[in-house]
């Protein structure tokens, strides 16, 4: 080995990007964190955002950093399916299209990872650490710092996969990187690597924030409130949370298992050498599986807040929702193998996961019929967050109903990694998933940030969103059905497929208008906030406890910590005007700290490291983390008191505010 | 039942707590249990690879080949009377007796660094023999499977030398007490650990 070798590993000039397009997105996103440095710099804004954002340790701020960054990742992510959908609708007979096809496979590959770990996920825990902590009535989460480690660890994750785009290439083997293609000998470049350690740093990161939320929700509930009077989004959180801990961690095996081959030329999935490819699919199903429940239940959890308050009703049968929550929780572990019918484990095996998978549509079935049912002969107010819910609860069920199609292991074999899966998934993921983040993001911006959406924006986006999606992902069903198979960069003119491919264009286009009508929305509510300002807390006619605090909320959440009597307890003590007493006490609050930044900052450098094979940087990462958790064990001042008197203070100016209304 | 035992002695020493403290410690607690759950489940997927790939030795070695029982033995006894006197260092703590919670810590350190390296010994022994990681993927997963757990159990060592050091400079204090606690805790779960990897890849790879 050489000193060149020894210092820069496998790094050298070649690995910076040499395509046009690869290039313009590596310079774009260097000119977009250039562009937000000099603006933080221009405005005087470093030490603002450090003091009060990046070293908080409050879940409130900790949620919105986590949404701002799943944004970020939300426009990489849609720029890749807006140039897939460009490929897809160019790239036929002669011509060759935008893209090279490694560079499409890049592309695919990008799009997923990007779009379930750093979006989907990122909004989920954004959401999970605004609501939680209030809608359970605690003032914060269970272990508040390792919160801060778990978010500045899903920033490392992000970090480091959008560097693929500027320090060598990504990964060209799909989003969950199958081998033997994703082994060595297959992909000798850097892109697995990154794919790798992205979502190891990504991943440990949500394993963090599941064990945290886990604990939060069973021990930090306010007096009163047994799991029975538990709001539906808590329980949904509490669901998603149990699988977090329990699928994550294969995932973090899975993923060093595959490292380990990589790296140390071990032999788990080779192709020889006494590897088993096939384990690795089994693997990364027993997490993958689990993790769609663990992005979808909380979806759930979210329009069973909207239905409710916007109906102006309790949510119809609760007990049968928790159950079915629960149901979902147990089912979800059983049907991991349906991803692969065609693997040949056999008539017995494929029909007992087939039988499986159309089970657990029941407790789904379940949910879709009591929001209906909330729906029924209620007073509803057709806002944003129920337009979202109602999209949904169509193109969910449509979307099922093709799922169970899939489940059946005979019609699978005709289907498998066919369009008409992208299209059932994207189904499952935007129009479940993402319309419900939409949903509950609109419902509880005026907690967060002390006034409303702007409606009409908001109602465009959706329906931009909605026809977008239909158009987008309806010509895929029909292009599955006709032989068209996932990851295509190029398909011959006699097909007759360009057609629908072209709408599916032009429908992603629709969709990037929904995304710009958000964008809009965004901008004209920050314009017009004073005329939008929440003075009362409960803007909507809320039900459960964090309406029941001022907006946005102290950092203490509650002045006085509630007591709970029943179910939809804001709404019964709202009923019976039953008004909170003041007499105010001291409060403990965690103090802020940077710690959290540097224990992901050193992960960032170790994954950095391996990735290129530079040793050093990875050991000093190491020492680094060791160090950074030594200072945090010896320091004693992580408390600071915040007192009766500021309480009082806050909690008059706010009583005050909402008598005036 | 285990998290309330571990919350009683919690409470122990010339302090009294505060409820709302003693709850703190009890989530802590409880925090840890899930932790080490999630650990379990990373083990019981290596576990689950390791099932997998036990017969496919490519033409290398199998597992009665190189386990060497005599000496897997010896190991194992040094794990578990670390975790003796880790109990001893705890029981101590109940006496509050500082003096001999640092000794048994120090000797369960001892236990542990003398396990970290008869496990590294053999793992040299193994790959200066050529039978090294690459050459199946028996192999493969043996050495993830049983490094992963020597590393644990290395990080252990290393948390307890950091807790001693604690203690000796402050003293039993709450929050050393519930680190204690903790670190007992995930010293006693590597013993089951390892009991799993002595069974299932030892006795039944010698057999």
């Amino acid at each position: 080995m050489n000193w060149t070798e020894f210092i820069f590993g496998k790094l050298s000039w070649s690995v910076f990007p040499q395509s046009p397009i690869a290039m313009g997105g590596g310079i774009f996103m260097v000119l977009v964190g250039f562009a937000i440095i000099f603006l933080i710099t221009y405005y005087k804004k470093w030490g603002y955002l450090w003091k009060h954002w990046f070293t908080s340790l409050d879940p409130k701020k900790i949620g919105v950093m986590y949404i701002a960054v799943s944004v970020v990742m939300l426009v990489r992510g849609s720029a890749d399916a807006f140039l897939m959908r460009a490929q897809q609708a160019t790239s036929v007979g002669a011509s060759q299209g935008i893209l090279s096809a490694s560079h499409f496979q890049q592309i695919f590959s990008a799009h997923g990872s990007i779009m379930i770990f750093f979006v989907a996920m990122g909004l989920m825990f954004g959401l999970i650490n605004l609501v939680v902590p209030l809608q359970i009535g605690s003032r914060d989460v269970a272990f508040p710092f390792l919160n801060s480690v778990s978010f500045w660890l899903f920033v490392a994750g992000a970090a480091l996969i959008n560097l693929s785009l500027i320090v060598g290439d990504f990964s060209t083997a799909g989003w969950l990187s199958y081998p033997p293609l994703s082994e060595l000998a297959f992909s000798p470049t850097s892109g697995v690597d990154y794919w790798i350690w992205s979502l190891q740093i990504g991943g440990l990161g949500s394993l963090l924030s599941g064990i945290n939320f886990l604990v939060t929700i069973v021990k930090n509930r306010a007096s009163g409130m047994t799991f029975m009077r538990m709001p539906m989004f808590s329980w949904t959180v509490l669901g998603a949370m149990s699988l977090v801990v329990f699928a994550f961690p294969i995932l973090t095996a899975t993923l060093a298992l595959l490292a380990l081959d990589r790296t140390l030329g071990m032999h788990f999935f080779t192709a020889g050498g006494g590897g088993n490819m096939m384990m690795y699919v089994n693997l990364i199903w027993a997490w993958g599986h689990p993790e769609v429940y663990i992005l979808i239940l909380p979806a759930f959890g979210i329009f069973s807040e909207v239905v409710p308050v916007f109906s102006g009703k309790k949510l119809a049968g609760y007990t049968s929702m928790v159950l079915s929550v629960i149901a979902i929780v147990f089912l979800s572990f059983t049907v991991w193998l349906h991803h692969f019918f065609t693997m040949g484990a056999g008539g017995d095996v494929n029909a007992f996961f087939g039988i499986m998978t159309a089970v657990i549509a029941i407790p789904t079935g379940v949910k879709i019929f009591n929001w209906l049912f909330t729906m029924y002969r209620g007073r509803i107010r057709f806002t944003s967050p129920m337009l979202w819910f109602m999209g949904f609860v169509v193109l969910f069920t449509l979307g099922g109903v093709a799922g169970v199609l899939l489940a059946e292991p005979a019609a699978d074999f005709q289907l498998h990694n066919s369009l008409f899966l992208v299209a059932h998934f994207h189904t499952m993921i935007v129009s479940g998933v993402l319309f419900g983040y939409f949903a509950g993001f609109t419902f509880w911006f005026p907690k967060i940030f002390g006034f409303t959406l702007d409606e009409r924006w908001g109602k465009r986006a959706f329906w931009a969103w909605l026809v977008g999606f239909i158009l987008a992902f309806g010509p895929l069903y029909i292009l599955g059905f006709m032989g068209a198979t996932r990851r295509l960069d190029h398909y011959a003119a006699n097909l007759g497929w360009q057609p629908l491919f072209i709408v599916a264009g032009i429908g992603a286009a629709i969709i990037g208008l929904g995304l710009i009508c958000q964008v809009i929305q965004m901008y004209v509510s920050i314009k017009n906030r004073h005329k939008n300002r929440d003075t009362t807390g409960d803007p909507w006619g809320g039900r459960s406890l964090e309406w029941s605090t001022s907006s946005p909320p102290p950092a203490y959440n509650f002045a006085v910590l509630p007591v709970v009597h029943g179910r939809d307890a804001f709404w019964t003590a709202k009923q019976s005007g039953t008004v909170a007493a003041h007499r105010y006490e001291d409060i403990v609050m965690p103090r802020n700290s940077a710690i959290g930044i540097f224990i992901a900052g050193f992960v960032f450098l170790i994954g950095f490291g391996i990735v290129w094979h530079i040793w050093w940087l990875a050991i000093l990462g190491l020492i680094g983390e060791f160090v950074s958790m030594l200072l945090r064990m010896f320091d004693d001042d992580t408390e600071e008191i915040i007192s009766a008197e500021h309480i009082r203070v806050h909690e008059a100016a706010h009583h005050s505010r909402h008598a005036t209304i | 039942m285990k998290s309330s035992i571990a919350h009683e002695s919690l409470t122990i020493g010339n302090e009294k707590l505060p409820i709302e403290s003693r709850a703190a410690d009890n989530t802590t607690v409880f925090g840890f249990w899930m932790f080490l759950m999630t650990d379990f489940v990373l083990f019981a997927s290596l576990f689950a690879v390791y099932a997998v790939l036990r017969g496919n030795t490519f033409g290398g070695p199998a597992g009665k080949d190189i386990f060497n029982a005599p000496y897997i033995l010896t190991e194992t006894i040094l794990l578990l009377s670390s975790s003796f006197t880790c109990g001893l260092a705890l029981l101590s703590a109940h006496k509050n007796s500082k003096r001999f919670v640092v000794f048994w810590l120090g000797v369960t350190a001892l236990l542990g660094a003398s396990f970290v390296a008869m496990e590294l010994s053999e793992f040299g022994r193994l790959v200066a023999g050529g039978v090294g990681w690459q050459t199946s993927g028996f192999l493969s997963s043996y050495f993830t499977l049983v490094g992963t757990h020597g590393l644990h159990v290395a990080l252990g060592v290393v948390w307890m030398i950091v807790l001693t050091t604690s203690i000796v400079m402050r003293g039993l204090t709450r929050g050393n007490l519930r680190k204690l606690m903790l670190m007992s805790l995930f010293w006693h779960f590597l013993d089951i650990v390892w009991i799993f990897i002595f069974t299932i890849v030892y006795m039944m790879g010698i057999n």
